[in-house]
């Protein structure tokens, strides 16, 4: 392996080309997202940021008629290699989606969906691990007395730490939000943000926002998206406040986007 | 604004009165017919339905009688085309929606199905009679309850499968994709979170099938056999109650004891509605807890 670079990366990517079908929609990204470190990626809709998170844990394999060229080492493994395991690879990436999805089960069954998916029976080992999340997510207090209610009776912001609860139960290392507070009203937004804080203390956290407010209040690097390209990587505050390409400039002072 | 001219108001009032009361007028026609129907059936059969005729053997063709082998051979028959059709039908739909690529081939297999559904009864029970009863005679008895059954199978498996596969696409990809965001297999997110959901409308699928099996009178003319002995293997020919409605109404002229057996078919069939639809909710509620 050419690993010159001594980094603590635990994502790299390297020249990325993704299609859907025809249609290019990343092209020649290059990004590495170090441990332990909140990344968002911005930019106006349909420029992949999406698409990325998406590469990062082969869920765009779902989708028929994609495509990937390039490398994409996670813990320095090629994802993209035949032999890997995509179960295995979801299980150390977690995604929380757009939409809360919470299954129509109830709220400890949720959590412990994932850790009973990979083998565990124990009662007393879930209880344990549904607890451990849930207080993790902040919403054990909220929800400690109705585990067994359906989660679908949750607030949308409850709803969404519990999907993030979820995640947790299965012990990623890296978790992906894609729009986490798009559906969520502010209060509840601000409950997940103060989670994000939380959590990358323990995780990685790669995060697309339409939401460059949300961006600047949760990540230490910000990644811009313009047409399937990265144009600008920095520091967080480093790119909202010196921002070093004129596009990047043109969309945080709102130009365009 | 728009200036509306007075006269158009009242029109458009008056086609809005007219639309509303020709729907409504259809509507009210077709509960009415189905109530003439029911009475008049009901009105002609009652009186000779009783607990003989419900637990005695036929005798004279039918003439005279109960119609107890008719029965017992219409849970046979019912039975044995669920019990061979339901996982076939049902396991057909998982893989073409959740496993097979979209392409040529899917819609091919598609399009056959809904041919499937087209052809008539009658050409099912030709082709039942050529293949199950003939040619396969030797394993299935010839006129038996398997013939029938299998040709049966063959009638149903469309309905099965085109309901089956609604229900599952009904399930949102949005839950799908988190089973399997969280490491889970294919598998494991269709035994868990796919299945359950669409459990109710699966459910129905089969009820409607089983609805099917039993007013079906073409298909099973050629391949039951019509006997009017009580069958005890699937190796024995059989007759079903709309068979034996046909049968006693076109062979002995008996229309009283025609109509009595058509009762206790649109009771049957009353009963298992109402158990579909008490069981669809049921599962809904168990489901969606």
């Amino acid at each position: 392996m050419t690993n010159q670079k001594e980094s603590n990366a635990i994502i790299e990517i390297e020249d990325l080309d993704f299609y859907y079908n025809q249609t290019k929609a990343l092209k020649n990204v290059s990004l590495d997202i170090n441990k332990n470190e909140v990344f968002a990626f911005i930019g106006p809709s349909g420029c992949g940021k999406t698409t990325l998170l998406r590469v990062l844990n082969r869920m765009n394999d779902l989708i028929p008629k994609t495509r990937v060229v390039g490398k994409v080492q996670i813990e320095g493994h090629d994802i993209y290699d035949p032999n890997v395991d995509v179960v295995q690879l979801r299980k150390s990436v977690g995604t929380v989606f757009q939409k809360p999805n919470p299954f129509p089960i109830s709220i400890f069954d949720n959590v412990a969906y994932g850790p009973k998916a990979h083998g565990i029976k124990n009662k007393k080992e879930l209880m344990e691990i549904v607890e451990e999340s849930l207080r993790q997510a902040a919403l054990w207090d909220e929800v400690k007395d109705r585990l067994n209610d359906s989660a679908t009776g949750l607030s949308g912001g409850q709803q969404q730490r519990l999907c993030i609860a979820r995640v947790m139960a299965v012990k990623p290392e890296i978790i992906l939000m894609d729009e986490p507070t798009s559906a969520l009203d502010p209060i509840a937004t601000l409950k997940v943000e103060e989670l994000i804080n939380e959590l990358k203390q323990n995780y990685t956290v790669v995060i697309v926002t339409h939401n460059m407010e949300q961006a600047a209040r949760v990540s230490d690097k910000t990644a811009l998206f313009l047409n399937g390209s990265i144009i600008e990587t920095n520091e967080t505050n480093q790119l909202f406040t010196n921002p070093k390409e004129q596009e990047t400039e043109d969309y945080i002072t709102g130009k365009f986007g | 604004m728009v200036e509306v001219k007075p006269n158009h108001l009242i029109k458009v009032k008056r086609n809005q009165v007219f639309a509303f009361t020709m729907l409504s007028l259809a509507a009210a026609l077709t509960v009415l017919i189905l109530l003439a129907i029911v009475i008049y059936v009901m009105s002609q059969g009652l009186s000779v339905i009783s607990m003989e005729f419900l637990l005695d053997s036929p005798k004279s063709m039918g003439a005279e009688g109960g119609i107890y082998p008719a029965i017992v051979g219409t849970i046979y028959l019912v039975g044995l085309v669920i019990l061979i059709a339901a996982p076939i039908g049902v396991g057909t739909a998982i893989y073409l929606n959740e496993y097979m690529p979209d392409g040529r081939f899917k819609s091919v297999l598609r399009f056959a199905t809904e041919l499937l559904a087209a052809i008539p009864s009658i050409v099912h029970g030709m082709f039942g009679f050529l293949f199950f009863v003939i040619a396969l005679g030797d394993y299935t008895g010839g006129w038996s309850i398997l013939s029938g059954a299998l040709t049966g199978v063959v009638m149903i498996l469309p309905i099965i499968i085109r309901a089956s596969e609604e229900a599952l696409r009904s399930v949102s990809n949005n839950l799908k994709e988190g089973s399997l965001a969280l490491g889970t297999t294919r598998w494991y997110t269709i035994k868990k979170i796919v299945l359950p959901l669409a459990i109710p409308g699966i459910t129905t699928s089969i009820i409607l099938a089983i609805g099917r099996v039993i007013g079906e009178t073409a298909a099973f003319l050629l391949t039951l056999g019509g006997s009017l002995l009580l069958a005890t293997t699937v190796f024995d020919g059989a007759r079903t109650l709309a068979l034996h409605l046909y049968l006693v109404a076109m062979e002995t002229g008996n229309t009283e004891m025609a109509f009595g057996t058509g009762a206790v078919l649109i009771v049957l069939i009353l009963i298992i509605n109402l158990a579909a639809t008490g069981l669809f909710k049921l599962l809904v509620r168990r489901f969606s807890a």
